[in-house]
């Protein structure tokens, strides 16, 4: 890999950025490749391939941040960013301090996906289309994606910073469609990883067997319930909650807005003490993980609720600063044409004490929720909401019925609070989190959770 | 633009491709965001870059960059038709096969038809400066302020534009070129009640800072934010609901989707084996129209240099036809609409409605209410990427509102689920506006509210 960017001409971008004032400038340079493909009606097609880099410049000063992207990463580019930055500032001009490169430690990585020869991925995704297609005679449809994406990264800043990632990820991606005369239902599954291709030397096929079982069990579903009972939350996919329902509001930037239910409730206690979570960019090989931010902070694990207390917020280097406090190493932007801001990285519920089963049998009637299709949230009112596609009645402290068209919607205060058993099961999934019109990928997990009581949507009163 | 998209397209022929098609856009764009009386950031961006789709026979690829150097293009055309080595054939894949010649600017030509100018870009995007539109975002947040004492404050204001230069070059004679502008403002008001926070959107959308108004915009969000104070959850039941017009937009979205033959063919449409069949109340008239001079989406050709029109989607009820590109419509034995979508450079043309309107109606909004009785007015809902199953229809969604009582807005409702599946939905349709209003949400949509005989709620 050749280097990005040259640390003389960081330099010389960073001092054109501060030529006009401003407290803090930075360049951010960034080179992507990548690879889809997709299986549907079992052919390969949507073969595509990309090749982009370009880079951001960022000045702040005062409250405000001035920001400019260009494509491609000619010095001249890079300078003509610097200088679109600086443009409506008035001010003396400023010195950054000498760089000191401190290189990121990126994830191991042992086969790069761009190394592997084409007709292997196409190899696995014939082979995912046949574990689903063969899971039952019902699935009529089947699409699977494959997308692979190497992301190189730098970063120098007027403090001094200068710092790199090379960021390889790759995931498969299923959906199967059922059919049973009038009756449609889908399943979904992925897998994926901050990895090269090894991560598909094991069993790949179960994420395509996993898609049709859902699709296939949806076919017998009757119409989910209506109303507020106790909701249990599958492992993995079900931390995708945690994510939306608190995750979102414990990012910096809403809670400095006032705009987040967490504000002003640091140390204090938002949920029973058998709730621990952990916000970790640091997981080995896991989606949402990286060496460093994109601002060039190290990622870290931070705790931010222990035994139901509130513990820290996640930070990027700008809402710190305004706290105080140092950065989490949250500071994450979708590409070079993106301001950072406070994300999550991989985010997760530890594992507590409750077996499943028995979490599960405690409840007269209610919801099993295994799978959702995403959520969202207003971080100021804290109101959520989320698309269950995956999701069972629960009777007599029996998973009874599959239930179709679901909606789980509450506050994530009272829903937090009311979190009253964490089971001893753990897993981390892959997600595609939108946040300010950028998406970046995060981890989402935890085992079963139950919540006292929620209300579930669903179309029979 | 025209002339590296040429380079690009014999760079890929070069290559080993039997076609090719090049699709290149260059945008400057600029935002602004405000919060507390201060600007907050200020972005200024170019982007330039180019897509293109090499077929070898039946067999269909596609690469995307931002290196247009000569070196650059012929890597990206090696890349295009590798990728298209590796799809499996596939008998309806090719360039379209219209006798299209896209001329200069606004103008293409189609069998000698000439198509109408369409004046796509405002010089208030070019002429306005940073302090000008600096200015129009702080005016929102103002507005949004100063509009009702319970706004505790505005969450962001924020104010975006574009001016982009397309241009499409293919081996098989298409060429041509157009220039589009258009900007939005936002803003998301806070307002304080007794039992916590409400937020509300108020916006606009135009092709130039020039037509947007920012007290307009401010007040919505405060109006929005406080007529949720006090909100409770409503009694679970089915009842009468109104759809305001972002919310009705964000429907009438996925049922464009729907319509896509894309989605139709391979059996993920709700709208499957429906044309000619009815599939909502004849009252209820939806359009595609990708020349609609107030249209977002408006263009004089679609992603393959195919002209855009006006495509009559469901009338008095009926299903009419789907939404083609040239890939579809060669397999469904049909024309292209002209509904080649493209998400910039780096998406792949597929089918994609343009702008969806739908008819305005003659009912006014409290004629609208008072047809409701005792039902439900929807403001706003959420969790639509989530909780609609694409495939059947079937959708469960959050939502909040206002409750109707004897034909008058009464209680703000809040944390409740409106659930159905879109056909039932269409043919519920009871009544139309007559105020539509363009929205962002869901694609490009113009719609007036809506009122539904009947839908399920989901509360306490």
């Amino acid at each position: 890999m050749s280097r990005l960017i040259e640390p003389e001409v960081a330099e010389r971008v960073l001092r054109r950025a501060l030529a006009r004032g401003g407290e803090f400038a930075e360049v951010y340079a960034e080179r992507n490749t990548g690879m889809t493909m997709a299986i549907d009606e079992s052919r390969i097609e949507s073969v595509q391939s990309g090749a982009e880099e370009g880079a951001g410049v960022r000045v702040t000063s005062g409250a405000t941040t001035y920001f400019a992207h260009v494509d491609g990463l000619d010095p001249a580019d890079l300078e003509r960013a610097a200088a679109e930055a600086a443009g409506a500032l008035r001010g003396e001009s400023g010195e950054p301090r000498q760089l000191h490169a401190v290189p990121g430690v990126p994830q191991a990585v042992e086969q790069r996906p761009a190394d592997v020869a084409a007709e292997r991925k196409a190899a696995l995704l014939r082979e995912l289309d046949e574990r689903g297609r063969g899971a039952g005679s019902e699935i009529a449809q089947l699409l699977a994606s494959y997308a692979e994406v190497r992301r190189e990264v730098a970063v120098a800043n007027s403090d001094g910073l200068l710092s790199n990632d090379d960021r390889s990820r790759v995931r498969i991606g299923v959906q199967a469609v059922a059919r049973r005369g009038e009756t449609v239902e889908t399943g979904a599954e992925t897998l994926g990883g901050h990895r090269g291709f090894e991560l598909f030397d094991g069993d790949p096929g179960f994420v395509a067997e996993s898609a049709a079982r859902k699709a296939l069990t949806l076919l017998d579903a009757g119409p989910a319930p209506a109303g507020s009972m106790p909701v249990v939350v599958g492992g993995g996919f079900g931390g995708v909650l945690f994510h939306e329902m608190t995750g979102h509001g414990l990012e910096a930037d809403h809670v400095q807005k006032g705009a987040s239910v967490y504000a002003g409730k640091l140390g204090e206690q938002v949920a029973q003490p058998l709730l621990t979570a952990y916000d970790d960019g640091r997981m080995p090989n896991e989606w949402g993980s990286d060496a460093i931010d994109d601002e060039g902070t190290p990622t870290q694990k931070t705790a931010v609720i222990e035994e139901g207390r509130l513990t820290s917020f996640l930070y990027d280097g700008l809402t710190a600063r305004r706290d105080g406090v140092a950065p989490t190493g949250n500071g994450r932007r979708e590409s070079f044409r993106h301001l950072p801001v406070p994300r999550m990285t991989n985010t997760y519920i530890a594992p507590g004490e409750a077996e499943p089963e028995a979490m599960i049998a405690e409840v007269a009637r209610g919801f099993y929720a295994v799978s959702f299709g995403g959520g969202q949230v207003d971080p100021a009112t804290g109101d959520f909401v989320f698309g269950v596609t995956e999701g069972y009645l629960i009777e007599g402290g029996r998973v009874t019925r599959p239930c179709r068209g679901a909606t789980l919607i509450g506050n994530c205060l009272q829903a937090l609070m009311a979190i009253d058993a964490v089971g001893s099961d753990f897993e981390i999934k892959t997600g595609i989190c939108g946040k300010a019109g950028q998406k970046v990928p995060v981890g989402t997990g935890q085992g079963h959770v139950r919540i006292g009581s929620m209300t579930v949507g669903g179309t029979e009163v | 633009m025209i002339g590296v998209a040429q380079q690009a397209v014999a760079a890929t022929l070069a290559a080993g491709a039997s076609d090719a098609e090049a699709y290149g856009s260059e945008e400057a764009r600029r935002e602004v965001r405000a919060r507390g009386g201060e600007v907050e950031s200020l972005t200024a961006a170019t982007q330039l870059g180019i897509g293109v789709r090499a077929w070898i026979g039946t067999r269909a690829g596609y690469a995307f960059g931002t290196d247009l150097s000569e070196w650059g293009l012929a890597t990206l055309g090696a890349r295009a038709a590798e990728a298209a080595r590796v799809a499996d054939e596939d008998e309806f894949a090719g360039p379209p096969e219209l006798p299209v010649r896209l001329t200069s600017d606004m103008a293409a030509e189609v069998a000698l038809e000439p198509m109408p100018v369409l004046e796509l870009s405002d010089a208030s995007v070019a002429t306005w400066s940073v302090a000008e539109i600096a200015e129009l975002a702080l005016a929102a947040e103002g507005a949004a302020l100063a509009a009702d004492g319970r706004v505790a404050g505005v969450e962001q204001a924020v104010y975006a534009d574009s001016a982009e230069r397309i241009a499409i070059v293919s081996s098989r004679d298409v060429s041509g070129e157009f220039q589009r502008s258009s900007c939005y403002a936002y803003v998301l008001a806070l307002a304080e009640g007794d039992d916590g926070r409400e937020t509300g959107l108020g916006f606009d959308l135009g092709r130039g800072p020039a037509a947007l108004d920012p007290v307009a915009i401010g007040r919505e969000g405060a109006e929005r934010a406080t007529a949720m104070i006090g909100a409770v959850k409503p009694q679970s039941r089915s009842c009468p609901l109104v759809l305001d017009a972002t919310v009705a937009a964000s429907f009438v979205g996925l049922v464009g989707r729907g319509l896509s033959a894309g989605a139709v063919q391979r059996g993920r449409s709700p709208f499957a084996g429906k044309v000619g069949g009815e599939v909502a109340a004849a009252g209820f008239a939806l359009s595609d129209d990708g020349l609609d001079p107030g249209g977002p989406a408006s263009s004089p050709f679609d992603g393959e240099g195919v002209p855009c029109r006006r495509t009559a989607l469901i009338d008095g009820g009926a299903l009419h036809t789907y939404l083609y590109d040239s890939y579809t419509a060669r397999r469904g034995g049909a024309a292209s609409t002209g509904n080649a979508g493209r998400g910039g450079y780096r998406a792949q043309p597929g089918v994609a409605p343009s702008n969806l309107v739908v008819e305005p109606g003659s009912l006014r909004f409290e004629e609208q209410l008072s047809a409701a009785g005792d039902g439900v007015f929807i403001t706003d809902v959420a969790g639509l990427h989530s909780g609609v199953n694409p495939v059947s229809g079937v959708f469960s969604v959050g939502a909040s509102g206002r409750m109707i009582r004897q034909g008058e807005l009464a209680e703000p409702l809040r944390e409740f689920t409106i659930a159905g599946d879109l056909v039932s939905m269409l043919r519920s349709v009871r009544g139309v506006g007559d105020e539509p209003r363009w929205v962002p949400f869901g694609g490009s949509v113009s719609t007036p509210p809506l009122l539904i005989g009947a839908m399920t709620v989901a509360g306490s």
